[in-house]
């Protein structure tokens, strides 16, 4: 028995939808099998990791939380995508934003009003899209590979964070902690209810907002073509260095307002651990989402599913929270491995008939 | 030692795990395969590695147990875009990812055990040379053993037939595979090897370079290792050269700080990063010979029509 990949005549579009759910079926067997390894009774982690958050208020709101940053940076990041561009610096981009949304309430903490909260925000939006431009800045113009300098530089980023918040911008009365001074009343982003704050209304906004511009208007439709057929995109007149800009731009400026987000509506200051790899968690909420804006919303629900689990997993199991890496990590391989059916239709081929394939001929 | 003896000792450590993943890497971008999962399978390697030290008693079965660790997190990989024709960039990232979790989770057991360490060489007389002594005959065995890979692999590349049929494939895959290469074969080996030699450039970290378990321990040197292959235009050699470059730019900030210049050490801790976007720039800016030089079907899925 072999198996041989048939293209199909066309995509399925059935498949790019059960792809996902498919992806979490085989997550949750290989949960079963991790958990049984490390000695535990699977169905009673399994309900512990991904159910129990589920039945609780308290955690019902962490969800929402965790998955406000995971939803702004994710559309971000299925803009780019779908525009064949690979920015994987996201994680850079929440930083700076984060740094960048702080420099007014850290260094003119005197500064109050009720203009001083959307200046924040937009601090924080323009942050993320200057360290955004500088990959899109070095791919237009000299051709370098987004891929790694956006990379490089969250390593650079998280690297100015931890030297402003252990130098310059260290609380006086903060007992010497690595930590900036927290926010002042008006800078904070305020509360939706218990820990929820707007930046969950912002997140869906920019839901909204780039479903719109993915699904219905031209400059979106740009996008996706110079990402699917850049030569096709050429010969209608697209260009696609500004393409490129564009997009990353706004998936920065998206990952800066996440980043601002959380440390103004969750955090309260700036601290080096500002984000438990949000960043790179949403690129794992793009595909799951398969780059929809509102399949990354579902999808963000349901990465921070997996960090609210993980907790619960340490807390009440005690397995490692590293868990929850693991588990995000097999949801993207399970369902980059399941996106196989998308476009291609798996033909069991018995071993040594040769005289079988001319029936098949298209 | 000196302290010229000394620094260009901690460059030749520092270059040796960025050398050893870059040349896997090479070897796999020849044959059109993008793996972007070094970071990871890296990262596994080291702490396979660790462990298999330290429960067998043993640092060179830790070696291998390191490779081993690398191998099997490639050949995951390797089953997602090759039998799957799975998006190569994006299985990359998984692989990264789902690699600093499983490592985070083996590694917890091991956080702030004392290693096992590969000794130096110590060869009477020759060590003892001044100067060149301890820098060409005092290192640790997989110092020589990346650079002999340096040679071999070019050697392979370019002077043998099974090489030539691996770029063949990495150049034009309908080509190699109309001439009855087997490309789908030739790619998995590829990828197997590349994640050896990054599982072992991980081990060399916690086997050699600081003989301990930290989490997240490569900070980065797997991406570098990426950058790195396209420094060296896919060319084994020119890879060595830049390994021990870029090995200068990771180990500056430690003779920086002790030197006592006053920057802030975050500052010199990102140099390595930076300089690596700079070469890729630099490098980038001949876009003819950058596309000259690049596998041209890197990153293309390839899947044989009957």
């Amino acid at each position: 028995m072999r198996i041989e990949l048939r293209q199909r005549t066309e995509d399925s579009r059935l498949m790019v939808w059960l792809s996902p759910l498919l992806a979490l079926g085989l997550t949750l067997v290989f949960g079963t099998v991790l958990f049984a390894a490390l000695g535990h009774d699977p169905l009673r982690a399994l309900h512990v990791y991904f159910v129990k958050p589920l039945t609780e208020a308290w955690s019902l709101e962490e969800i929402v939380v965790k998955a406000t940053p995971l939803a702004l940076i994710g559309v971000g990041l299925a803009l780019v995508f779908r525009a064949n561009v690979w920015n994987i610096g996201a994680e850079g981009q929440y930083t700076v934003g984060a740094i960048c949304g702080s420099v007014l309430p850290v260094m003119l903490p005197d500064l109050q009003g009720p203009l001083l909260l959307p200046a924040v925000l937009v601090c924080g939006a323009l942050g993320g899209m200057a360290w955004a431009a500088i990959p899109a800045f070095f791919r237009v113009r000299f051709g370098a590979s987004e891929i790694l300098t956006s990379l490089m530089l969250v390593y650079v980023a998280q690297l100015l964070l931890d030297w402003l918040v252990r130098g310059p911008w260290r609380n006086p009365e903060g007992y010497n902690f690595p930590e900036s001074r927290l926010f002042e009343a008006d800078a904070v982003l305020p509360a939706l209810a218990g820990r929820m704050h707007y930046g969950t209304v912002l997140a869906l906004v920019a839901v909204a907002a780039l479903a719109i511009v993915l699904g219905r208007t031209l400059k979106g439709f740009e996008f996706r073509v110079i990402g699917a057929a850049p030569r096709a995109g050429a010969f209608a007149g697209f260009s696609e260095r500004r393409s490129i800009m564009a997009v990353l731009a706004i998936s920065g400026g998206l990952a800066g307002i996440a980043g601002i987000g959380e440390v103004s509506g969750t955090i309260g200051q700036l601290h080096p651990s500002i984000s438990p790899g949000y960043g790179f968690t949403a690129i794992i909420a793009a595909f799951l989402g398969r780059l929809n804006p509102v399949g990354v919303l579902f999808a963000s629900l349901l990465l921070a599913l997996t960090y609210i689990g993980g907790e619960a997993a340490q807390v009440s199991l005690g397995v490692s929270d590293k868990i929850a890496r693991v588990f995000q990590g097999a949801i993207l391989i399970f369902v980059l491995a399941c996106d196989v059916f998308i476009r291609y239709r798996l033909h069991f081929q018995p071993m040594r008939r040769p005289a079988a394939r001319a029936e098949d001929a298209p | 030692m000196t302290g010229f003896e000394a620094v260009v000792l901690t460059i030749v450590t520092a270059a040796t795990p960025l050398l050893i993943a870059a040349l896997g890497e090479l070897v796999t971008e020849r044959s059109g395969v993008l793996n972007l999962g070094v970071e990871g399978m890296m990262i596994v390697g080291a702490v396979t590695g660790f462990a298999g030290a330290q429960l067998t008693g043993s640092p060179y079965l830790g070696v291998i147990a390191a490779m081993a660790g690398g191998m099997a997190l490639s050949s995951l990989f390797g089953f997602l875009v090759l039998r799957l024709a799975a998006n190569q960039v994006a299985s990359g990232l998984a692989l990264t990812l789902l690699g600093l979790g499983l490592s985070g989770m083996i590694g917890e057991a091991f956080i702030g055990q004392p290693g096992l360490k590969l000794e130096r060489i110590d060869i009477p007389f020759l060590t003892d040379l001044p100067v060149v002594g301890t820098i060409l005959f005092g290192q640790d065995p997989l110092v020589y053993a990346s650079v002999a890979l340096a040679v071999c692999v070019s050697r392979f590349l370019f002077h043998t037939r099974a090489g030539l049929a691996l770029r063949a494939v990495g150049n034009n895959h309908a080509s190699a595979h109309m001439l009855g290469v087997h490309v789908i074969r030739t790619r998995f080996l590829a990828v197997l090897f590349g994640g050896a030699c990054s599982g072992l450039a991980g081990g060399y970290l916690s086997l050699a370079y600081t003989p301990q378990w930290v989490e997240g321990m490569t900070a980065g040197r797997g991406w570098i290792a990426l950058a790195l292959v396209v420094f060296a235009s896919w060319m084994p050699l020119r890879a060595a050269v830049g390994a021990y470059l870029f090995g200068g730019a990771l180990i500056l900030q430690f003779h920086a700080q002790a030197e006592g210049i006053p920057l802030p050490s975050q500052f010199l801790s990102a140099l390595p990063y930076i300089a690596t976007v700079a070469a890729l720039v630099i490098l980038s800016r001949d876009q003819w010979r950058a596309r000259n030089d690049s596998p041209s079907c890197l990153g293309q899925v390839f899947v044989p029509d009957r």
